[in-house]
């Protein structure tokens, strides 16, 4: 009998008097606006948020903020970066970026999340083995909580997914919260509407 | 295999006194951050209600669930590998890495492989391991086991820290800020992921409906030792599964809120397939577990989380440290964990316990630790697995308890003795905890002394 069918075997032989399985709620609730929850929390993690005025210039605004980021490599139009990315790039090849810029799919408020796939990653690699990532996010698609947001599609078509909530951190020596464990140093989120690259005031 | 005695083992840590009261000290922090999430949820009661209720549900169907997980992950390209025990997984982990000429192995903490003791297996076998969360990362540098499931080197303070990575790492000896080691962790582990041939992750849950393993980490390690090789190996135990993306979302809402007071952490990944140009192979481990699954009493452990909530409450785990319990899960989970693996071996354990049920108040899937604990004080004792002094002085307190005239002379007597007799008797080496505390006054009169001088006969 091979060892699959051994350990089927036994579970079987042993398995408790079934229980049934429940239903899980969505637990809406009326609370603060979903874009304040949100805020709250990311900073809470360690993130930043950044808000911008309408026709403000991403670029200009990624220059004058990471002013020491030599290589920026963005998977996303609405920032240029001067590495190029695509899904074909070795990961290891990222070693050296400054600044990785993604465009998020959707924010968690409960949590101050932002879920990312391969799809807006190019490479998964991209979002830990930069210094600095910058996520952008549409204020408009930010779902309450986690009951809502792992009940989005993207978990079933993406091979990857990733629910980031601010930079890497550890408190592993006498529980001191140190940003920039292994992964990246920063997470900023940039509230960016999606589509026609329009900007809005928050 | 050698008994462990875990009183004995836990008075060289009380001997350390600034690491104990720290260590007491940050678990109750972790413990009050918990209580203050807990608060900010209305539906955290409920949470957990759901959380025990998807938890025995999928158990007791976990045959169905393992194999339709099967099925979707080896649809979504991954290679699906099956272990009884911990010597099968070793040596499943071993081919794959030599079928791969891997050398060098980055890996994200993870119980299982503690539990498997694969580190040293593939050491022994000229595999370089490298630990890459920085608590584990220590303690393999300091060669010991992770005292904590959640955070391994809780019981050392920056000092000890900073003395095992300037022996290990070159570092400076005289720097013990928690940034400066933190730093140098960083920079030094950084070309192993970029350079290793292979990643390795334990898993936090495996969902069935979608073939997805999900890693649940704040450093970054894990995804970095995902994502970066062109090998990426998980392990997972099989009472992981849960059945829905539904219930994935309440475990994810109660993991980092019970383990660390946090909303949830820094990175909730959910891998189902391989990296373009990578292969992606999870090994599903029983060892141990289905047959745990057939035990009457004690098969309610499996819905265990690994979230350490009951460790941060548990009043003996605080003053006594992770490592004095001699085995790879400590504190009240793993009182009732590794009896399962060796009854003799642990027989000492169940009794690290005050029976407060703290535990069991705090536990995010709702496990009755206590009664647990209670329930393998009384297996031990039908096995004969007692130890001596216990065994010796329940026999005298079963006649004494039996028998009020005889409780009333000897309480009398006792009181008397507490007042005369000289310390060495009072404190001996048979009374482990008289080792580290003061038996209070004794009062000037019994309450039953008192209640016949004043209440007898009144109304």
């Amino acid at each position: 009998m091979s060892t699959r069918d051994l350990i089927l075997d036994a579970v079987k032989r042993n398995q408790p008097q079934a229980v049934s399985l429940p239903d899980v709620p969505r637990f809406d609730r009326d609370e603060a606006p979903l874009l304040e929850l949100f805020k709250a929390n990311l900073e809470r993690m360690g993130g930043k948020l950044a808000e911008f005025t309408a026709g403000a210039d991403l670029n200009a605004w990624v220059a004058e903020n990471y002013p020491e980021a030599k290589v920026v490599c963005a998977a996303t139009p609405e920032v240029s970066g001067n590495r190029a990315i695509t899904d074909e790039t070795d990961p290891k090849t990222l070693e050296n970026v400054d600044l990785g810029v993604v465009r998020a799919v959707f924010g968690v408020a409960e949590t101050g999340s932002v879920y990312l796939s391969e799809r807006q990653l190019s490479v998964r690699a991209l979002g830990y083995l930069s210094q600095h990532l910058l996520a952008l996010l549409d204020p408009a698609d930010i779902v309450g909580n986690l009951h809502h947001a792992f009940a989005r599609p993207e978990y079933t078509d993406n091979r990857y997914s990733v629910l980031m909530t601010g930079p890497s951190a550890t408190a592993d020596i006498e529980g001191v919260l140190i940003h920039g464990a292994q992964g990246v140093r920063s997470l900023t989120v940039a509230l960016v509407a999606n589509g026609d690259g329009d900007s809005i005031t928050v | 295999m050698k008994k462990i005695h875990h009183a004995e083992a836990s008075s060289y840590f009380i001997e350390a006194k600034d690491n104990e009261a720290f260590h007491d000290q940050r678990l109750w922090d972790l413990r009050q951050k918990r209580d203050r999430e807990a608060a900010v949820i209305p539906e955290f009661q409920e949470l957990r209600n759901l959380a025990s209720q998807i938890k025995e549900h999928t158990l007791t169907h976990l045959a169905e669930y393992l194999e339709q997980f099967e099925a979707k992950a080896q649809a979504n390209g991954v290679t699906v590998h099956w272990a009884l025990d911990a010597a099968e997984h070793n040596r499943i982990v071993y081919d794959l890495l030599t079928d791969h000429s891997v050398r060098t192995l980055v890996k994200s903490k993870s119980m299982l492989t503690e539990e498997c003791e694969l580190r040293p297996f593939l050491e022994r076998r000229g595999i370089e391991v490298i630990e890459t969360d920085l608590g584990e990362r220590i303690q393999q540098l300091d060669n010991e086991p992770p005292s904590h499931i959640v955070v391994p080197a809780v019981h050392k303070l920056r000092g000890d820290v900073a003395k095992v990575f300037a022996r290990t790492l070159d570092t400076d000896p005289d720097n013990d800020d928690p940034n400066y080691l933190s730093e140098q962790m960083r920079v030094k582990t950084r070309h192993f992921f970029v350079d290793a041939e292979a990643g390795m992750t334990g898993g936090n849950f495996a969902v069935a409906e979608t073939g997805g393993v999900v890693v649940c980490t704040n450093e970054g390690n894990a995804d970095l030792s995902a994502n970066v090789p062109p090998l990426f190996i998980a392990s997972v135990g099989i009472e992981k599964l849960v059945p829905r993306l539904d219930d994935l979302a309440v475990f994810i809402r109660l993991l980092s809120r019970s383990a660390l007071g946090s909303p949830i952490t820094q990175y909730t990944s959910h891998f189902r397939a391989p990296r373009k140009s990578g292969e992606m192979h999870i090994i599903l481990v029983d060892n141990g577990r289905s047959e745990r699954l057939g035990m009457e009493e004690f098969w309610y452990s499996l819905k265990c989380i690994r979230c350490g909530a009951c460790m941060n409450t548990c009043p003996v785990y605080r003053r006594s440290g992770g490592l004095s319990y001699g085995a790879v899960y400590s504190g009240p989970i793993g009182i009732i964990l590794n009896p399962t693996h060796d009854m003799r071996k642990y027989s000492s354990l169940p009794f690290a316990s005050t029976l407060n049920g703290s535990c069991t108040h705090v536990c995010p899937v709702k496990i009755n630790i206590h009664e647990q604990i209670y329930g393998w004080r009384r297996v031990l004792a039908k096995h004969n697995q007692l130890p001596f002094v216990k065994k010796a002085a329940m026999k005298v307190a079963g006649k004494i308890l039996s028998d009020p005239q005889k409780y009333r002379k000897t309480i009398d007597v006792a009181d008397a003795a507490i007042e005369h007799l000289p310390r060495f008797l009072l404190y001996s080496r048979m009374n482990a905890w008289g080792r580290q505390r003061e038996v209070p006054a004794p009062p000037d009169q019994t309450f039953h002394a008192w209640y016949l001088k004043n209440r007898e006969g009144k109304q």
